[in-house]
């Protein structure tokens, strides 16, 4: 691996300007060296601040200039001081020259490596560029710029700048930040540049790539668009995701003393054949592999599989063309593949660039079978679609995605929103309430895209690398908090939540929730560890805990508007016994109230269906006591009222008293419970 | 025995602890094949699938084959029983003549399919006249109806099981549309009824009973004769009924060997919407590559299955170690050691929530945005009441608007940033084509991002770019191989097919391997065709001059002396494999690339100037 050992020079800017964002500065490059100290060992690197006040570099001694500017560590071998340093960046004083630093790197790599190594010599810029940059004593800045890019290319280094802008540097003068991004530009005309801009914290951490990869080609040949029309193209893998590392397993079995001991674990399978009792090993070649066939298996031997496998020729062929919107977004597979004319070869590079120019004007797309190597057991069928490039230094190209076969998909069917109850349906007062919502909480106004992927780091590994760390020098450390930073990538933006809160509170007066108080208790437990789960768990920052702490629906108080729902709500709330005494206490005294203030009747629906509830809780608490009492109270209420209606209406649906059959405690039978209305005896109606 | 039925339905993003919420839709279906045998099945005939006349009991005999062997790979776990009436010998437990239920050692008579009912099946018909016979068992003058013993000894079979968890089915193929036309008035009128009742019986015990009728070329079966009463057909149905019917008998045979998954939900998660409104969804997973089915070791001196045991050594000591073991990492020269709860604490952010975060415009779903098959989000109100309604609202909204979501997904294996991705129901000729809901589709980080693209360009050059003409002629050339009516997912796997192909020949001891079709194989016919060519050429012309012929062949002459040698090797071992021993005898057939499906598809407009 030592030819694809990188040499890379870190130029850091940590002028006044840059203090704000210098913690996520020494967070991004720590982690740099951190993925190297795993990945690539044996990676090279240096690093420079510049805006210091004092002065450390050879140029500054062998020629004069090249002030405020210090070489930090000279160019070695990544280890773990080096992380060290990076997590602890000085605080310059002075606005830095982001060109001079650019010089000071380059002369560091061409001390040490000469000529060698070219395009494994990398400088990486991180400025906000904001300050002008010394005038030269010959030349325009332009010409300076120029010369020095010549330089870079011919000794094969490359550059990457990234520079902090938007939000991270407000009050910035426009003029200089013109012109200074003009000069940067030039690099890229004469070498190998990737400049990038990032606004928030966030994206600065996702703005460099921690993990070096090697490009591997998945395939090179042709793309076969018919047997008469093939163009050479290669092809890379376009994403592909970066795992949660696998780690070793280890051992503890090992005394302490024992100095060479590697505390590995091997993983051992053993295959067993069980006869009645007795079981034995089967050695490896005595086994043999089974597939299901119905209830049956059938052993089938891998000779005789690679015999009668399907094998397919390598290549790659177009089916045809079709309409991009034949493709449905969601029918991607897999991780993306990039298709690339062949590098180099010119009239390949312009017939990818016709074609994918002609889809993109017809909305096209191709559909493709690829078998990417020989002996590949089968194929691959996808999509292609044209990816026109916007920087006139990078050639047009394609990506693409792998389909499902029939087989892959499952066709469930599911009910149409229309067939739902009207209740289900939002009004329009709903809809207008989530309309704003998604046109609200916007995440990319005009061309500030938030979250861009490319500038998103993966909260996960940035805390386990964290950990890591942590843990080198403290082994019990806890796993750190999420940092702040990270936040913005599993929580809503708090900036952006405050901007509308009236889109919020639209929603909340809008559409209301409530859990199912019908639900079995067992899933309702799972509901409820659910909740506490997570507040076990995000344990991290206030602002959560104060969400978390919340059942979405937690019910306090029984209302006018649906008191039995809210009830059965509280009923259901098990997590404090209290809730269902409330819940009763409160019911009773709202049934109360409503046989009190109804106007000729007109409350006793509501009344009896909240009797319904209410017997229902008691029988369920197995109270009988109170609710009977309750019951004895409305009759003699209707009694002395003269009131027939209500009796009626309860005897009607058997809301009578709570019979022994019911709750053991109850000391009326199952006749007298039948009879307590039919007994009433009311003086006529007044 | 290590075969867990449930490993039919693991899916990367189950974790057993979620066992608990996962539930199963749709149920088994019982299946009674109810196949007439009267001598007027073996007389007819009419023209077969290689122009030769076949008789009917064939036909509905090669029919049955063909959808069992489909059957023991999509859904192995419906039951079947295979009846014959009007037959000569009688076999069933309630002794009726003229009926005899087919079926082999070691099974129920509605059973799972077994390799040996196929295997036997498939020969039924050289032993058929011998061991069961056919003879008409509605005669003038007897009082026996064999059509209604029939029914009868279905609807027993069909006993088992509950109909909430089981469809039960009975398909009759017979070529009879008046099955008591023989008999007088008094006689006819009573068998019709006691027979319509008999079916009607059956329906109301929730059992479908439908009619697979053969005709001959000259004479078409009526199915009002008789039959539209009992299976209940009447107005438009019953017009539609006889091309649809033959249809069915069609797909019947012509089934793509495919494992049938029951639906359920992965798993329930709470999507955050804002604070205090978290709404229930459930997850499902509608695309997912099918791999042949799961791999059971065996002994392969008795074929009996192999319990597999893990265990975990240390390699200092030798010891076994029971207690999940601490996990490491070597970094700083130093092993940094994690509990495998402290990496569970690292991936544990939102757990089981999806919280949202904000909207995008569509367009910024960039084609390379994407990872692994996306998950399907339906809302429920099971749990949480009114979640149906913002899921709606959200959902309209983000349709007009052209938006999408964009969330973190607290997954616990494996959290992500997600995009929702609002897809309308689509439904065509009265099916749904695309559910309504939302699509989850899992987003790259930075990290797993690639800019390869921008490897190469080390020039000072710009990059070449295709100027209009040559455009215009990639234009031409691409509408000239232009698929109007394409479905994401129309291919067969060809590897899959072939799989299930040597499975079946294997385990019925077929000598050859069923042909399957690499629906996949560009149409090269099509493709060089003479309106195809000239476009090509034009194109050719256009981009790289007289230049061409010299490029392409470069790269033939590039393949390297290893993989040659590979080649040569690979090729050699499968032309020295000796199949006899596999299937015992015969050749294998070699197979045939046909693109007939695709041909239907590559329909490029005629040249127009």
């Amino acid at each position: 691996m030592a030819r694809n050992k990188e040499k890379l020079v870190l130029l850091l800017d940590v002028g006044p300007s840059m203090h704000g964002v210098l913690s996520e500065v020494e967070k991004l490059c720590s982690m740099l060296v951190e993925k190297k100290l795993i990945f690539s060992k044996y990676d090279e690197l240096g690093v420079v601040v510049f805006g210091t006040e004092e002065s450390k570099n050879d140029l500054t001694t062998e020629v004069g200039g090249y002030q405020n500017i210090t070489v930090l560590q000279d160019i070695k071998v990544v280890d773990g001081d080096l992380v060290d340093t990076l997590q602890k960046l000085p605080r310059g004083r002075v606005d830095g020259d982001f060109l001079d630093a650019i010089v000071v790197g380059m002369d560091m790599l061409i001390k040490k490596y000469k000529d060698l190594h070219k395009g494994k010599k990398r400088l990486c810029l991180i400025t906000n560029a904001i300050h002008p940059i010394k005038d030269s004593f010959e030349g325009s800045k332009e010409d300076q710029v120029m010369t020095i890019a010549e330089q870079m290319a011919a000794q094969g280094m490359k550059i990457e700048s990234i520079v902090v802008r938007g939000r991270l540097s407000r009050d910035a003068n426009k003029g200089v930040m013109d012109e200074n991004d003009h000069l940067l530009s030039i690099f890229s005309k004469k070498t190998h540049t990737r400049i990038v801009y990032v606004d928030t914290p966030t994206s600065l951490l996702g703005a460099l790539k921690t993990r070096r990869v090697t490009p591997v080609t998945v395939f090179r040949g042709h793309l076969e668009l018919s047997p008469h029309m093939k163009i050479k193209v290669w092809v890379y893998k376009k994403t592909q995701e970066e795992k949660f590392p696998t780690l070793k397993k280890y051992s503890e079995k090992a005394p302490a003393s024992n100095k060479l001991a590697t505390h590995q674990v091997k993983v051992s399978y053993e295959y067993k054949s069980v006869d009645g009792s007795s079981t034995s090993v089967i050695p490896p070649e005595q086994r043999i592999k089974g597939y299901r066939y119905g209830p049956q298996v059938v052993p089938i031997s891998t000779a005789e599989w690679d015999a009668v496998k399907f094998k397919p020729e390598k290549g790659i062929k177009v089916l045809g063309f079709t309409d991009a919107s034949k493709i449905k977004r969601h029918c991607y597979m897999k991780d993306v593949y990039l298709f690339i004319a062949e590098p180099g070869n010119t009239r390949a590079t312009l017939a990818v660039s016709a074609i994918a120019r002609a889809m993109k004007e017809m909305n096209a797309v191709a559909i493709l079978r690829c078998v990417w190597r020989q002996g590949q057991q089968n194929v691959v069928v996808g999509v292609l679609t044209p990816n026109i490039s916007q920087n006139y230094k990078i050639p047009d190209s394609f990506y693409f995605n792998v389909l499902p076969f029939a087989e892959d998909v499952r066709e469930y069917q599911f009910p149409s929103f229309n067939s739902f109850p009207a209740s289900w349906q939002p009004n329009d007062q709903q809809q207008k309430a989530a309309d704003e919502l998604v046109q609200m909480l916007d995440l990319a106004p005009s061309g500030k895209e938030a979250l861009l992927p490319e500038f998103t780091p993966n909260p996960v590994l940035e805390r386990f690398y964290r950990h890591l760390e942590l843990k080198a020098k403290q082994p019990d450390a806890a796993v750190p908090p999420l940092d702040e930073t990270l936040k913005n990538i599993v929580e809503p933006d708090p900036e952006l939540v405050a901007e509308n809160k009236s889109v919020f509170d639209a929603l909340h007066r809008h559409f209301e929730l409530r859990q199912n108080p019908k639900l079995k208790k067992s899933s309702r437990q799972w509901y409820q560890e659910k909740q506490s789960g997570s507040n076990a768990h995000v344990s991290s920052g206030q602002a959560v805990n104060s969400i978390e702490n919340q059942p979405p629906v937690k019910i306090e108080k029984i209302g006018d508007l649906t008191p039995v729902q809210d009830f059965e709500a509280m009923m259901s709330q098990r997590d404090n016994p209290e809730w269902v005494e409330k819940a009763i206490k409160e019911l009773r005294e709202k049934i109360l109230a409503l046989l009190i203030h109804s106007d000729e009747g007109d409350k006793y629906q509501k009344a009896v269906e909240c009797v319904a509830a209410l017997r229902k809780g008691y029988i369920l608490e197995q109270e009988p006591g109170p609710y009977n009492d309750l019951m004895h109270h409305i009759r003699q209420y209707c009694e002395e009222k003269g009131i027939k209606s209500l009796p009626q209406l309860l005897a009607s649906r058997d809301l009578t008293l709570i019979s022994k059959s019911e709750a053991e405690d109850s000391d009326v039978t199952a006749e007298e419970a039948r009879s307590f209305f039919v007994k009433m005896e009311p003086k006529p109606d007044v | 025995m290590g075969l867990d039925p449930e490993d039919v339905f693991k899916d990367e993003e189950d974790d057993p602890d979620n066992e608990f919420f996962q539930q199963s839709e749709s149920s088994k279906e019982y299946v009674v094949y109810l196949v007439d045998a009267s001598p007027k099945m073996f007389n007819t005939t009419c023209p077969g699938n290689d122009q030769k006349d076949e008789t009917h009991f064939h036909t509905s005999v090669s029919c049955i084959a063909g959808s069992l062997k489909t059957q023991i790979i999509s859904r192995s776990y419906d039951e079947v029983a295979i009846c014959f009436f009007n037959t000569r010998e009688k076999k069933n437990l309630q002794d009726l003549n003229g009926v005899f239920v087919f079926n082999v050692a070691e099974r129920e008579h509605l059973d799972r399919p077994t390799a040996r009912l196929i295997k036997e099946f498939d020969c039924i018909e050289e032993s058929f006249m011998r061991e069961i016979g056919s003879q008409y068992g509605i005669v003038p003058g007897s009082r026996e109806n064999s059509l209604y013993n029939a029914l009868w000894v279905a609807q027993a079979l069909l006993r088992k099981g509950s109909i909430k968890t089981a469809d039960k089915r009975i398909l009759l193929f017979t070529n009879e549309d008046d099955p008591f036309g023989s008999l007088q008035d008094a006689a006819k009128k009573d068998m019709t009824r006691t027979t319509l009742q008999r079916a009607k019986d059956a329906q109301d015990l929730g059992i479908s009973i439908e009619l697979l009728p053969l005709s001959r070329p000259d004479s078409e079966f009526n199915v009002s004769t008789f039959y539209a009463d009992l299976i209940g057909l009447d107005g438009e149905d019953l017009a539609q009924f006889m091309p649809s019917a033959s249809q069915k008998l069609e797909d019947m045979k012509d089934q793509l060997r495919k494992r049938m998954f029951t639906k359920r939900v992965v798993r329930r998660i709470e999507f955050h919407i804002a604070n205090g409104l978290s709404i229930a969804l459930n997850t499902y997973a509608l695309i997912r590559p099918t791999v042949p089915g799961a791999i059971t070791w065996l002994d392969s001196v008795t074929n009996h299955p192999l319990k597999t045991e893990r265990s975990l050594i240390c390699e200092d000591t030798g010891a076994l170690i029971q207690e999940p073991p601490k996990l490491f990492q070597p970094y700083r020269n130093e092993n940094v050691k994690f509990l495998p709860e402290e990496i569970a604490e690292i991936k544990r952010i939102s757990p089981g929530k999806l919280r949202l975060l904000g909207f995008k415009p569509l367009s910024c779903l960039k084609d390379y945005y994407n990872l692994r098959p996306s998950t399907f989000v339906y809302p429920s109100d099971q749990e949480v009441v009114g979640s149906t309604c913002i899921f709606i609202a959200l959902h309209r909204s983000m349709l007009k608007h052209k938006r999408f979501a964009v969330a973190y997904y607290g997954a616990s294996s494996h959290p992500q940033l997600v995009a929702l991705v609002a897809q309308d129901e689509i439904t065509s000729a009265g099916a749904q084509m695309e559910p309504p809901g939302m699509h989850m589709i899992y987003l790259p980080y930075s990290d797993d991002i690639r800019d390869d693209e921008e490897i190469f360009p080390d020039t000072e050059e710009d990059a070449p770019r295709a100027d209009e003409d040559q455009i215009q002629k990639a234009a031409a050339l691409i509408k000239r191989i232009y698929v109007k009516d394409f479905s994401a997912f129309q291919f067969a796997n060809p590897a899959l097919q072939r799989h299930y192909a040597v499975l079946q020949a294997l385990a019925l001891a077929e000598d050859d391997i069923p042909e399957t079709i690499d629906e996949t194989a560009p149409d090269e016919e099509g493709l060089t065709r003479p309106a195809v060519v000239k476009a090509a050429e034009a194109f050719k012309l256009s981009v790289y001059g007289d230049s061409y012929d010299e490029e392409s062949d470069m790269g033939k002459e590039k393949m390297s002396e290893a993989s040659r040698k590979r080649k040569a090797i690979a090729e050699n071992a499968a032309k020295d494999y000796d199949w006899g021993n596999l299937a015992d005898k015969g050749q294998v057939r070699v197979e045939e690339f046909n693109s007939r499906r695709f041909e239907s598809l590559l329909k490029c407009p005629q040249p127009s100037c």
